[in-house]
């Protein structure tokens, strides 16, 4: 029960976008169509769930060895290691899912939501059920956030917009109404 | 000497990180909510800014050029673990209120772009006075969201009330949607001037 309530409160209510503001940088930048936001999400769900179950194992070994300061250095160490090997790998194995994700993975280490959601999994001390459940689940809302952008953005692209609001300025201003819209979700879920 | 002040103040207003090259988004809009987090956040950004532009610039010889970005990230990871731990001893309240955005000053695209793009191309002095007016244009742009953001939506200024009790608030500006409603704003605001100042030319 606790299981589904994580997912509801990591995919809805602490949305990574709208309420950690993690991730931004991929949110803007490649939400320009919806497959190409699809691409990219499951590049991050795939990541991002990885990641999280490695680094609560890295946590586990610095926690052993009494050198928790080097948590910054370890965790981003790791992860663009394991970034790189999942292109190896993939690329070997699938070269179908290869070429649907393949230009998105390398822009995923400097993705602030993969670091970030491994340390906040590690500040609020879950299990590694707990962990991987809510990497996953941050990792959907990531993803979910990016198609609602991106199907908006398409609308936008033929829309009447004043001179100086063009471009980037009303994609802030898209996002900050879809962020609105997700505070409707605020206290479905307490205590998480 | 000219050159000096130039990749100076590039950083500042022509190639500003946030507002011009949309680098640094996260920290820019979670750290805003008040003044004093906007400014702590810029100011530790800067420091990590030039000290890792200090370092990469002195080693920018030594590093061979395929492993290069492992190696730029070690550097900053450095830095940013001496700010994270400085701030822990010295300032507890700034640290728990950046919280995990410290740690996160790692993935910064600024920084790593900035080592990429000019300190591992370019002298000592010259990578110093970049990396300085980069973090001030950032600190710039998080302290014009922040003021904004703590005026109108709490009617204070660095945590000192301005506008009495009176003052009803907006808490939509401090929480999460008022960031990209502001930010999107002031965007469109810089735009309509940079092009009123255009054509007045």
């Amino acid at each position: 029960m606790t299981l589904i309530l994580i997912i509801i409160a990591s995919v809805f209510v602490t949305n990574v976008i709208f309420s950690n503001f993690l991730g931004l940088c991929p949110y803007f930048g490649v939400s320009k169509s919806i497959p190409t936001s699809m691409g990219m999400g499951m590049a991050v769900v795939f990541v991002m769930t990885l990641a999280s179950g490695i680094t609560y194992f890295m946590q586990k070994l610095l926690v052993h060895f009494g050198i928790e300061y080097l948590q910054t250095v370890v965790f981003i160490l790791v992860i663009a290691a394991l970034v790189q090997l999942v292109e190896i790998a993939l690329k070997k194995l699938s070269p179908v899912l290869y070429k649907a994700l393949g230009i998105y993975l390398p822009l995923i280490t400097t993705n602030c939501a993969i670091l970030g959601v491994a340390i906040l999994n590690i500040q609020r001390q879950y299990s590694l059920l707990y962990n991987i459940v809510f990497a996953f689940g941050s990792a959907v809302g990531f993803t979910l956030a990016l198609i609602i952008f991106a199907g908006v953005r398409e609308r936008l692209e033929v829309s009447d917009i004043p001179e100086g609001m063009k471009g980037n300025p009303i994609s802030f201003i898209t996002a900050g109404i879809i962020a609105l819209a997700f505070m409707g979700f605020a206290n479905l879920v307490k205590g998480i | 000497m000219p050159s000096i002040a130039k990749e100076f103040s590039k950083g500042l207003l022509k190639e500003n990180p946030v507002f011009r090259l949309m680098l640094g988004l996260c920290p820019t809009l979670a750290t805003s909510t008040s003044a004093t987090d906007a400014l702590g956040m810029g100011m530790s950004m800067t420091f990590v800014l030039v000290c890792s532009n200090i370092v990469i610039s002195l080693i920018r010889n030594l590093i061979p050029d395929k492993i290069r970005i492992p190696c730029f990230i070690v550097v900053i990871a450095s830095f940013v673990t001496v700010v994270d731990l400085f701030l822990k001893g010295f300032m507890y309240d700034l640290h728990k209120s950046l919280g995990l955005f410290i740690p996160l000053i790692v993935v910064n695209c600024i920084i790593l772009g900035r080592a990429e793009a000019f300190a591992s191309k370019n002298g000592l002095l010259l990578s110093i006075v970049d990396g300085l007016g980069m973090g001030l244009g950032f600190t710039l742009a998080l302290m014009s969201l922040g003021v904004v953001r703590e005026f109108i939506g709490g009617g204070s200024l660095f945590k000192v009330p301005l506008l009495g009790a009176g003052y009803p608030g907006v808490i939509v500006l401090i929480l999460p949607p008022g960031a990209f409603l502001t930010i999107g704003l002031l965007m469109g605001l810089l735009n309509k001037m940079e092009k009123a100042k255009g054509e007045a030319r």
